[in-house]
């Protein structure tokens, strides 16, 4: 009955509350509206997540027309994890929005806040679940549009030039996409992911195809931000509004990565992807300079939201390490790290706007003595970086222990090691926010700072305690990882 | 804009048919070119071209922000709107053959219906864009 029709609720209800904001902007309605879509969005995810692991693959017909034709919503384990991060994150961030100063800062336009921010969860789950080539473009451009309202929005007024910024490199990512995707089309008739795979098979890979991939990587290493190619995220997190950081630091990047995985695995084929073309050796490079790069530029950033910006540019080449080692370990450590760093960033960025509430501030010398002024939220940081550095029971450690199994599998010994010494630049970025809260006593003369309020530490601590939860009851996003990797690689 | 008699005399009288013109390509679009978007453009140049000659305020009095706001959220809810009734009379969403008993009928309710949402909100998003960018004082 209504279970078979979750793949379609799962796009259309925060669609349809995306206008609802509009026509009904009255006091807290809206706000009201995002949070029932939000949360429905989330358990249905779950559901599904639930179906797809008792019942393999679900297919969904929109308007009834037959799949190669139609556009089909095809949704295996990798799916249903990216779309259980994004609405898991969606519906988390929500509730914080109310309180966090974003609300009084846009003024009577918090609407359209909603509208923007539930049209951006549509996108991004909607590039998630489609089986559609063109019908993924379509999505991402929608949750590319909304999202650079979102990010425009920030106190700062450089958040404009950040969303501009973004607008231009995200833009060219989305065009090379599309314009890989009418290759794909040309060269084999048909925009169905798995019609795409079948009819390239047969056909072979000629000369088309081999461009149609080079965009379509081109287009997506842009919108996933990997080194050198990721100068529009720093910017872009530092001045959106931090609800917003969190958000799209938890799903945008993620998103990208999958969609990466999909046309690398299902529609290309590993095959041609890393034995035909040798994108393996770069990708595995530009993801070891990604990580070491990125850590680096953290350790010297004095403003701690630009450095876990960066922090994120580091654990974006830790997914693709994973992507670059073509196993199913290795793959399954970055749909793993996925989720694990969805949890991690958005709990880090939910602090720091807890931390802004209060200070107004995102630079290091303001954090002195905050630790005894904000003890929940310096907590919820420390745990929160504890995880991104990776330490036992926590979320963190699990993501980076999977990616050392995989190195040693392939006998990358140097990998591995290198993974370990990357962990260890975080130790000193993480180590200087706690020095500076912890160690030092505030300025004299300052003013008396006092605990962020309880709706923003509830959704704070719900991710950072997620890192905790997932740190040790592992069995959950392993078991999904692996299949997941196992649906992507096609194996058994 | 007062001098100018033949803008004035000329757009009163193009003003009607280029309404007309869009509700043509709206609802003759399952037969012929057209459909909900060149409508939408269309109906939305008339108006552009109104707003042009005798000024955006006058033109606002007609269609004030908040209608077009309304038009532009209530395009996308009827279009999306269409789908959930689909839903709700058995079929897969947007799946227009169940919305009548002759899957045939049922298709063209369907494709006119949600193109009837696409032309309101292009038309209402182009008239704002235009709004937007008359009264920036930069």
């Amino acid at each position: 009955m209504i279970t078979e029709h979750f793949p379609a609720l799962q796009i259309v209800i925060p669609l349809i509350a995306a206008p609802l904001c509009i026509l009904l902007r009255w006091r807290n309605v809206p706000f009201g509206i995002a949070l029932v879509a939000t949360w429905s969005a989330f358990i249905i995810s779950c559901l599904l997540l639930g179906q797809v692991m008792d019942q393999g693959i679900i297919s969904y017909e929109l308007g009834g027309w037959a799949a190669p034709w139609g556009i089909e919503y095809r949704i295996d384990a990798a799916n249903a994890m990216v779309l259980l991060i994004v609405s898991g994150i969606g519906s988390v961030v929500v509730p914080y929005t109310r309180n966090s100063m974003l609300l009084e800062y846009i003024h009577e336009r918090h609407y359209m806040f909603y509208s923007a921010y539930l049209l951006c969860l549509t996108g991004l789950m909607g590039v998630a679940i489609t089986g559609d080539a063109f019908n993924l473009f379509v999505f991402l451009e929608i949750s590319s549009l909304s999202s650079y309202v979102l990010i425009s929005l920030g106190f700062d007024r450089r958040a404009l030039t950040a969303a501009y910024q973004y607008l231009v490199l995200g833009t060219i990512g989305a065009t090379f996409i599309v314009i890989g995707i009418g290759l794909l089309y040309h060269a084999t008739g048909s925009l169905n992911m798995l019609d795409i795979s079948q009819r390239l098979e047969i056909n072979g890979y000629d000369r088309t195809v081999v461009a149609a991939f080079a965009f379509i990587t081109v287009g997506t290493l842009l919108k996933l931000a990997l080194f050198p190619l990721h100068l529009w995220l720093p910017d872009a997190y530092t001045y959106a509004p931090s609800s917003v950081s969190a958000f799209l630091a938890a799903t945008a990047t993620k998103v990208a990565v999958y969609v990466l995985l999909r046309f690398f695995f299902t529609i290309f084929g590993a095959e041609f992807s890393f034995e035909t073309l040798p994108s393996g050796p770069p990708l595995m490079a530009l993801a070891i300079i990604a990580m070491f790069t990125g850590s680096f530029v953290a350790i010297f950033q004095e403003n701690i939201k630009r450095m876990l910006a960066y922090s994120s540019v580091a654990q974006i080449g830790y997914m693709i390490l994973g992507v670059s080692l073509v196993t199913v370990n290795g793959v399954a450590a970055t749909v793993l790290h996925l989720f694990n760093h969805a949890l991690i960033k958005g709990g880090l960025f939910l602090a720091m706007g807890c931390i802004y509430f209060r200070i107004s501030s995102h630079h290091i010398d303001n954090f002195a003595g905050l630790g005894r002024r904000m003890p929940l939220t310096m907590a919820a940081f420390v745990v929160g970086g504890l995880s991104l550095i990776g330490v036992p029971l926590t979320a963190g450690f699990i993501s980076k222990w999977q990616f050392v199994l995989a190195a040693l599998d392939r006998d990358l010994w140097w990998v591995a090691a290198l993974l370990m010494m990357s962990s260890l630049l975080a130790v000193v970025y993480v180590w200087r926010v706690v020095e500076q809260a912890y160690f030092r006593s505030p300025p004299a003369g300052s003013e008396a700072v006092t605990e962020a309020p309880t709706s923003l530490l509830i959704p704070t601590w719900v991710l950072v305690g997620a890192n905790i939860y997932f740190g040790i009851e592992t069995e959950l996003p392993l078991t999904v990882s692996r299949m997941a990797a196992r649906a992507l690689l096609g194996t058994q | 804009m007062n001098d100018y008699l033949v803008l004035r005399v000329v757009t009163k009288l193009l003003m009607p048919f280029i309404l007309l013109f869009a509700l043509y390509v709206q609802f003759h679009g399952d037969f012929g070119p057209g459909g909900g978007f060149q409508a939408g453009v269309i109906f939305a140049s008339g108006f552009i071209l109104y707003a042009l000659i005798f000024g955006v305020e006058n033109a606002e009095s007609i269609l004030p922000d908040g209608i077009l706001r309304s038009g532009m959220a209530g395009g996308v809810l009827l279009y999306a709107g269409v789908g959930i009734v689909s839903l709700l009379m058995g079929g897969n969403f947007l799946d227009y053959s169940v919305l009548q008993h002759d899957p045939v009928h049922g298709q063209h309710l369907g494709i006119s219906v949600i193109e009837f949402g696409v032309g309101t909100t292009v038309a209402c998003v182009m008239i704002t864009v235009f709004y937007t960018f008359a009264r920036w004082k930069g």
